[in-house]
């Protein structure tokens, strides 16, 4: 029993992982007023190039940094779309996991199915690892786990109590005021685009070289979609998404639990966001400014209009 | 040495839609010196200024700093030629607080931990210059006021050599008014430049040294401040002569209409902004309200028009209780409410001018019919307003948004007026508009009086409160000092009562 629990838990640090890392990507993205619903894409193309760096070359990290980059190139679609041409930024962030889902497909196809020989090794922390229940769980997991929350408290850092991000968020509630400030709006939702498209690319990479040592096409599963509905159930916040992040992975792995007894695993599919639209219907009724969400969220702006 | 000693806006042409908003605009400005920039409502002077800003581009001619040729493509550039701007309408991240918006748009902000230094800085300020604000307020639980004076703070902060002050004293208390005045004569003696927006011709006299008159886009007159007077600017202005006196005469007030009894209303800090306050409004009667803002003057005022909860007291109209009904429920009872606020509570900014001016009314039979509204009969009654309030549109078929700042506020107000309310609350009416509308506004305030009305008017500008009441309140930290009848010699200590050092109980 106690074996089940402690790998239960453990699976969901692993599940909550690509969650937490997409999470506050989107976060950092949607603070500045771009809502970006390519992050299913983007994981994918994060995923697949991953996974093909580290197949060829050998180490992950370099397969890491590639995927990264990847990410930050494919979202300059989705930026140059919504800011430059203020198009519209759903259909914008649409086409673009289309595109992601169907170039990985593409890139991928002649790696379906091949092992992976070298993955990212799990770290054991010393001593830390060695801690009853707690070791299992928290301190011999791979490095994306450390890093996802490592990268959501120093987004918060970010966010909060710097420069960058007042300006950040300010963008995000108020393109025009902003800009008579003297910050350049169109700079700064490019740059939150492009790191949110890292994120989501890193998560990808956790996928296909530390979770499950394989590709597949449309292994990331609707994952980006859940980070997009976590964004809001964490309210904006990724100091909130940390916790967020692993009770919406535990609802992952209880799936896999449940399911044998009998329990529509579609059920447990649509639980995240039952969940996300449980607690804005519960803020809104207490206090929706408490809301957060950025005034300005998925609204084109163009300079000189009133 | 200040980056700019001139600049210069040459044969400036901006129209929007064909229609000429700015129209071969010649303007020169010199280091030291205070220009004023006057005009209707429309007449193009919020325009101009934003073309100077970077935020529009003119559709012709040129700007020259120190005799060179320049391009503004957008605010960051305009910042860094030294140009500075406090715009007519906030440029204030609601939900974010002071220091916030503050560290947004100063220079020095450092880059980790900004907000550190940025409460010291604003303590300072406040201190040196008697500006008083919590820094730690989100800007949406400001008072229009309060409001002002960050956006004033933001703009001094960062010392441009050349300020552009979009009507910033609109909402400001006769204190604040001089101690801007004391801060631009400081500025302007160490070389900076200042152009300043105000519909206050005795403010510009005062703090002017030359000003120029824009009519319909074009310039008209451009003077010393010392070779003109009131009288003339306004003529230059309008193009007829305005008279500034208004003869209220006395008259007997009629019936009780609005009874508020106790009552206490928790502002948006989760304290009491209003405290057990009493008072009774007549028919023929108008009812001022001073006090500088953000001394639970809007909190009175939305509680008495139902959009604020009351915890406890009775608030009664024509004998019935309307205690916490509902906003349209009270209007139906004939209440109508100018808010403070109208630009951002009292239109709908991307629906045309007709849809807004029957925003509250549109459920009323004269305007629909079942789910379908009487399109005709709405566009009339747009039409009546626009010509009895004299707004200036080139169609009722154009969205709201871009009409120029007084010209919405009068929209609203003759959305709101034109009904003969029972009882009208009114804040700050006459904010925003031009000297000949404020004149007719107050005049229609007077007429609505004689007409049987009641009037219940919030305002910081004592003039208009002088020349208008019947009987005046003095409001400071949410309770009244004292209830005046407009000839009771204790006026004259009105100064104290509105900064809570004197409180006289009458009732
Ligand atoms: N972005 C815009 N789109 C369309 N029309 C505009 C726009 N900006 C200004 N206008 C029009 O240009 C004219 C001048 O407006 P402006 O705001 O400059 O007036 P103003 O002199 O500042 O008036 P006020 O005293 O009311 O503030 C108005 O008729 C307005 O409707
Ligand atoms: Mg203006």
């Amino acid at each position: 029993m106690e074996d089940i629990i402690i790998s239960t838990l453990q699976r969901t640090m692993v599940a909550g992982t690509p969650l937490l890392l997409a999470t506050t990507g989107e976060i950092i993205c949607e603070r500045s007023g771009i809502l970006n619903l390519g992050v299913e894409g983007v994981m994918a193309i994060g995923a697949v190039t991953a996974f093909i760096v580290t197949m060829t070359t050998g180490s992950p990290w370099l397969g890491v940094a590639v995927a990264i980059a990847a990410g930050m190139t494919i979202s300059i679609i989705h930026a140059f779309a919504s800011i430059t041409l203020q198009a519209n930024q759903v259909v914008s962030g649409l086409a673009l996991t289309m595109l992601g889902l169907g170039l990985s497909g593409m890139i991928g196809k002649s790696y379906v199915g091949k092992p992976l020989l070298i993955k990212m090794e799990d770290w054991n922390i010393p001593w830390f690892s060695d801690l009853p229940w707690l070791g299992k769980i928290f301190f011999s997991q791979s490095p994306f786990f450390y890093l996802a929350i490592l990268l959501a408290l120093v987004s918060w850092f970010f966010l909060e109590r710097t420069r960058l991000g007042i300006e950040i968020r300010s963008t995000g509630e108020n393109p025009q005021a902003t800009e008579t400030q003297g910050v350049n709006v169109s700079k700064l939702r490019y740059l939150s685009v492009i790191i949110g498209g890292g994120f989501s690319a890193l998560a990808g990479a956790h996928l296909s070289i530390s979770y499950s040592k394989s590709w597949i096409e449309g292994m990331t599963a609707g994952r980006g979609w859940i980070a997009i509905a976590l964004t809001i159930f964490a309210l904006w916040n990724p100091g909130r998404a940390i916790w967020a992040a692993f009770v919406f992975g535990g609802i992952f792995v209880v799936q896999y639990l449940l399911q044998p007894l009998g329990i529509s695993p579609n059920f447990l599919a649509m639980l995240p966001y039952i969940a996300t639209l449980l607690i804005l219907l519960l803020i809104s009724l207490k206090d929706p400014k408490k809301l957060n969400a950025p005034a300005m969220l998925a609204e084109p702006y163009k300079r000189g209009k009133r | 040495m200040k980056k700019i000693q001139t600049l210069e806006m040459k044969k400036i042409s901006k129209s929007f839609h064909g229609i000429f908003a700015n129209k071969d605009i010649d303007l020169k400005v010199e280091s030291g010196e205070i220009v004023g920039l006057l005009g209707e409502n429309g007449a193009g002077k919020t325009t101009l200024m934003n073309i100077l800003y970077g935020l529009y581009q003119p559709d012709s001619g040129q700007i020259r700093i120190n005799n060179q040729d320049i391009r503004i493509n957008n605010p960051v550039e305009s910042i860094n030629f030294g140009i500075g701007m406090v715009h007519q309408h906030f440029m204030l991240i609601q939900n974010h607080s002071v220091i916030e918006n503050i560290a947004l748009g100063y220079k020095e902000t450092p880059f980790f931990f900004p907000k550190i230094k940025i409460r010291e800085k604003v303590e300072q300020f406040s201190e040196k210059f008697n500006f008083n604000i919590d820094p730690d307020k989100k800007v949406w639980q400001l008072s229009a006021g309060e409001q002002q004076r960050v956006e004033i703070i933001k703009a001094l902060l960062n010392g441009a050599d050349l300020l552009i002050f979009d009507e910033p004293t609109s909402v400001l208390t006769p204190e604040e008014i001089k101690e801007l005045i004391s801060i631009f004569r400081q500025m302007k003696a160490s070389g900076h430049i200042i152009i300043f927006i105000s519909h206050k011709l005795d403010e510009i006299m005062d703090i002017c040294d030359r000003v120029v008159v824009l009519q319909k886009g074009k310039i008209v007159g451009s003077t010393d401040t010392k070779d003109t007077d009131k009288k003339s600017l306004a003529r230059i202005m309008v193009g007829r002569d305005i008279s500034f006196n208004i003869d209220k005469k006395k008259i007997a007030r009629g019936r009780k209409i609005l009874s508020v009894d106790s009552i206490s209303v928790m502002g948006d800090k989760g304290l009491d902004a209003v405290k057990n306050i009493s008072f009774e409004l007549f028919e023929n009667e108008i009812f001022g309200v001073a006090g500088v803002s953000g001394n639970g003057q809007r909190e009175l005022a939305e509680a008495i028009t139902g959009i604020r909860p009351i915890y406890s007291g009775k608030i009664k109209i024509n004998g019935s209780d309307i205690t916490n009904k509902s906003p349209r429920d009270i209007y139906d009872t004939g209440i109508s409410h100018v808010p403070e606020e109208r630009i951002k509570f009292g239109i709908a900014p991307g629906l045309f001018l007709y849809d807004n001016a029957v925003l509250k009314q549109h459920h009323l039979k004269k305007f629909s019919r079942r789910w379908f509204l009487k399109y005709s009969k709405i566009k009339n009654h747009t039409e009546d307003i626009i010509k009895d309030f004299n707004v200036s549109t080139h169609s009722i078929n154009s969205q709201i948004r871009n009409l120029s700042g007084g010209n919405i506020q009068k929209l609203i107000l003759g959305r709101e007026i034109s009904e003969q309310p029972q009882l009208l609350v009114a804040s700050h009416p006459t904010y925003g508009l031009d000297v000949g509308a404020t004149q007719f506004l107050r005049r229609h305030l007077l007429s609505l009086r004689k007409q049987g009305s009641a009037v219940l008017l919030f305002s910081e500008d004592l003039e208009e409160i002088f020349e208008l009441c019947d009987r005046i309140a003095v409001i400071f930290d949410g309770e009244f000092m004292a209830i005046l009848d407009s000839d009771d010699k204790n006026l004259s200590e009105i100064g104290p009562m509105m900064a809570g050092s004197k409180r006289l109980k009458k009732q």
